[in-house]
This record gives structure tokens, C-alpha cells and sequence, in this order.
């Protein structure tokens, strides 16, 4: 499962560090990469996804999933917005499932499961949640909470039994993990960094990661992700139509 | 949820409204707390995507993976609270029986058509043409942003514990039915699912009927 992309060091733009409990936003450029990595292990990054051209075209998961026959993400997948296009390509995974159903934290989930720590007392660590962080994120865009759609959860794993029952699989991501993120058009991307909502922890210990953007390389004809599916190829022919 | 099989005690002849919806049509109505909604299959496996909105302000929605983690399980039946995206109970499903309702597989529209089954499939009816077009007459104000990952009443689509997702033949059948308490004014839109490439209306999308009652 452990995969290396082709770019090398000098092909680094820059390098940040999303705090644990933080939100991030950055417009990730046309086929340029974005590794998220999991230093210690255990993160979960809540996620979403825009065509930052035309924002009203934006990630979605049941389009995502059905066109690929899958019920989670990894590597060699597509991340495909409501339009029929591929938003991004995941070039590049150490974990193999990354969750897409299961949501995220809101204020009430976090009080009730790690209880109230409000920045009076605890100034930067008092407890945050993923909605708050993703709708003040899309807000700084002109975006807001009509934009809050079912996200990804990078670095988690999430099984379900036949008759759908859920169970979060515990330390599923090693220290070091990663995730590559390949941009097919200019692509707002917003994430935050807090504990899965289904994470039975009542700990409230979100992890940091770091990221990494680098210059990328156009997709080939013989691309791992538009090969993967013929559904996966005509979506990047819809996007590569999108620039003709 | 698992499997709730359960039967409504209501009585059609009583219903404030009720109305045939035919496949590949839209339908929008309004739905008082404490009212009750229910969508019976007709003729069976008949895909009915609905999205709910807060009627009081429609930025809050039906949410469906606030749904699933907060039962921490896929598929929608008797006891399932949908859930909005402000975290509060929108609707209770107090009746089903057929017993599995999907809310991962969303809707069709012409441009996931082009991905799933070619660009020659552009060209047919789909859901989200029916939603938009719904929208757009409502007069309000409801655009391509609010249209996110719905329920699609009657249908089936499993996940496998390795993770897959498969569309499979439906487990309803002509007069099964789904009926879901209103916990607050809610605005329903629905589209008779009008696809024909996949069994998720059997290959033969059919009318649903729709009814609601204003004392339960």
C-alpha cells in the first residue's frame, strides 16, 4: 500500500502545519499536489471541495462513490464534483481507506462527548468542532453553512456490517501517513483537523498535520486514476473538456 | 438502523392531501410539525429522492451523514431521526414497510449520467433536473448549492463490510410504503426517480403516491 509519487523535492511550493482542532483553506492550482501527512498517527482531516472558478460546482459524495462502486476513498480513486468532472485525484496513500460518510463533529457532539472548554479558560486549547471550523473556513471564501455538504475524513476508517451498523476502526493511521491530492481544475480546498465524530475516544487530543504543496504534472493518458474506471476516464474528459 | 418493519395505523380516506406523482416529476410541498408525510411505492422499486429543508430557514437541510452518525448506521427505517445540518431532528420515520431506505447514493442528473453510463445518456430525464426545475418555480430561494446528498426512499444500494457499493434490484414492492412525523415545519421536495440505467427502478420507473395528514 505504501506508494511514492514522482515529485521531487525541488518541486515543493511550500510547506504548513494545520494545528490539531484548526481549520485550513488554500486554492490548490491546476494539477498541482497537496500531501496532507499524519506525523504522530491517529489525525482525522474533515474536508471539502470546490471548483474555486465556479464555486457552485463542489465535491459530492454519492456521485463520488456510486461512479467509482465504492464506499470510501484511497489511492487511485477520484474525488468528483456535482458536474461530472474530477475535482482531484489521490496520487498518493499509507492508509488505504479514508472515510466519506460518516460526517464530522458539531459543537454539541463535542460537549457532550468531551465535555466544555471555552476559550475564557483554556484560551487556545479550549474545545473546537469541525462544523464551526468549516463553516467560519467556507465563510472567508463567500461560502457558508448552505455550502456544508458531506465531506471527507481523511486518515479514518469506518466498516459496516450488513445490516449497516457502523464500528470506527481504532489506530488505522500510523505515524507518518499520507494522503496525496493531485488538483484537476483550481480547486478550493477547506479542512479542519479534529477527531472523527464516530473516534469513541472521549479525549478530547485532535492531531496536527502537516502539508505540503508541490507542482504537479498534468495526468497522462496511462494516469493510474484515469485508467482506474472507465467512469474515471470520462470524468476527466469532462474536465479536460471544462478548459477547451 | 436495522430492519424495522412496522405498519401506520392512519387512514388514507382521512389524509388532507393526497396525490399521484408521476415518475419523472417533481414534487414540493410543505409539511406542519407534528404532521404526517407518507410516500407509498405504487407499483414497486421506485426510487423516490427527497430532500427536506427547515421550512423556517431553508440554509438548514436535511443532512445525511449527520443522519448516519448520529445512528451510527447506513440505511434509513422505522426509528431513523433525519437529522439537519444544524444537528436537529427535522423528521422521525414512524412507519416502513419495506424496511431499508438508502441515503448514500444520491441523485441522478445528466452530467453523473455522462460519468457512470456515457455521454450518450446526457440527454435523459434525471432527478436533478426535476429538483432544480422544482426550485425554480418554488419561488424559494433554493439553487444547485442546497441540492446535497439525499434519501432515496425504496431503494437499496448495500455496502459490504470490505466496502462496497453496489446498486441491487430493490426490496420494495407495489403498495409498501414509508411514513415520517414532521418534528418541526419542514419544506419536502421530491423527485420520482426517472432513471433507466440501473435497477433501481426496476428499469421501469412508476407514479408514487404521496399523502399527508394534519392530525395523526
Amino acid at each position: 500500500m505504501e506508494t511514492h509519487t514522482d515529485n521531487r523535492a525541488e518541486d515543493v511550493l511550500f510547506r504548513d502545519e494545520l494545528a490539531g482542532g484548526a481549520a485550513w483553506s488554500h486554492v490548490l492550482k491546476r494539477h498541482n499536489v497537496l500531501r496532507i501527512v499524519d506525523p504522530r498517527g491517529g489525525a482525522n482531516v474533515s474536508a471539502l471541495f470546490f471548483h474555486h472558478d465556479v464555486p457552485a460546482e463542489r465535491y459530492n459524495m454519492p456521485d463520488t462513490l456510486k461512479a467509482q462502486h465504492t464506499a470510501y476513498l484511497a489511492r487511485g480513486r477520484v474525488l468528483l464534483s456535482d458536474m461530472g468532472r474530477v475535482l482531484c485525484s489521490i496520487v498518493g496513500d499509507t492508509c488505504g481507506w479514508h472515510d466519506a460518510l460518516c460526517g464530522h463533529t458539531d459543537a454539541a457532539l463535542v460537549e457532550s462527548k468531551y465535555g466544555r472548554k471555552r476559550y475564557q479558560q483554556a484560551r487556545n486549547q479550549f474545545h473546537r468542532n469541525a462544523h464551526d471550523n468549516l463553516v467560519v473556513e467556507l465563510e472567508k471564501w463567500g461560502l457558508g453553512r448552505r455550502d456544508l455538504a458531506p465531506n471527507v475524513n481523511f486518515f479514518s476508517k469506518v466498516v459496516a456490517d450488513e445490516d449497516g451498523r457502523l464500528s470506527f476502526v481504532p489506530g488505522h493511521s500510523k505515524p507518518g501517513a499520507y494522503v496525496e491530492l493531485r488538483a484537476e481544475m483550481n480547486v478550493l480546498v477547506v479542512m479542519t483537523a479534529l477527531q472523527h465524530p464516530l473516534d469513541p475516544s472521549t479525549t478530547y487530543a485532535p492531531c496536527p498535520v502537516e502539508l505540503v504543496v508541490s507542482r504537479g504534472r498534468p495526468p497522462g493518458q496511462d494516469d493510474e486514476c484515469r485508467r482506474a474506471r472507465p467512469e474515471a476516464a470520462r470524468a476527466f474528459e469532462n474536465t479536460e473538456r471544462f478548459f477547451l | 438502523m436495522a430492519t424495522r418493519l412496522v405498519e401506520s395505523s392512519l387512514n388514507p380516506a382521512s389524509a388532507a392531501r393526497s396525490e399521484v406523482v408521476p415518475a419523472g416529476e417533481p414534487w414540493l410541498g410543505r409539511i406542519q410539525r407534528g404532521h404526517v408525510l407518507r410516500i407509498v411505492d405504487l407499483e414497486g422499486n421506485q426510487a423516490v429522492d427527497t430532500l427536506f429543508f427547515s421550512a423556517a430557514d431553508v440554509r438548514e437541510r436535511y443532512s445525511a451523514v449527520d443522519t448516519i452518525r448520529a445512528q451510527g448506521s447506513l440505511y434509513l427505517s422505522t426509528g431513523s431521526r433525519l437529522m439537519s445540518t444544524d444537528g436537529s431532528v427535522l423528521l422521525t420515520i414512524v412507519a416502513d414497510t419495506c424496511g431499508r431506505h438508502d441515503t448514500i447514493g444520491g441523485a441522478c442528473s445528466a452530467e453523473s449520467n455522462t460519468v457512470r453510463y456515457g455521454h450518450h445518456t446526457r440527454s435523459m430525464h434525471s432527478c436533478r433536473d426535476s429538483f432544480l426545475l422544482a426550485a425554480a418555480r418554488s419561488g424559494i430561494p433554493l439553487s444547485k448549492r442546497d441540492l446535497t446528498a439525499n434519501i432515496n426512499f425504496f431503494m437499496n444500494v448495500p455496502v459490504t463490510p470490505d466496502g462496497r457499493l453496489t446498486f441491487a434490484d430493490g426490496i420494495s414492492a407495489g403498495g409498501k410504503y414509508v411514513e415520517l412525523r414532521a418534528e418541526t415545519d419542514v419544506l419536502c421536495l421530491v423527485s420520482n426517480c426517472p432513471q433507466l440505467n440501473n435497477p433501481c427502478n426496476a428499469y421501469n420507473p412508476t407514479p408514487v403516491r404521496v399523502l399527508v395528514w394534519e392530525r395523526a
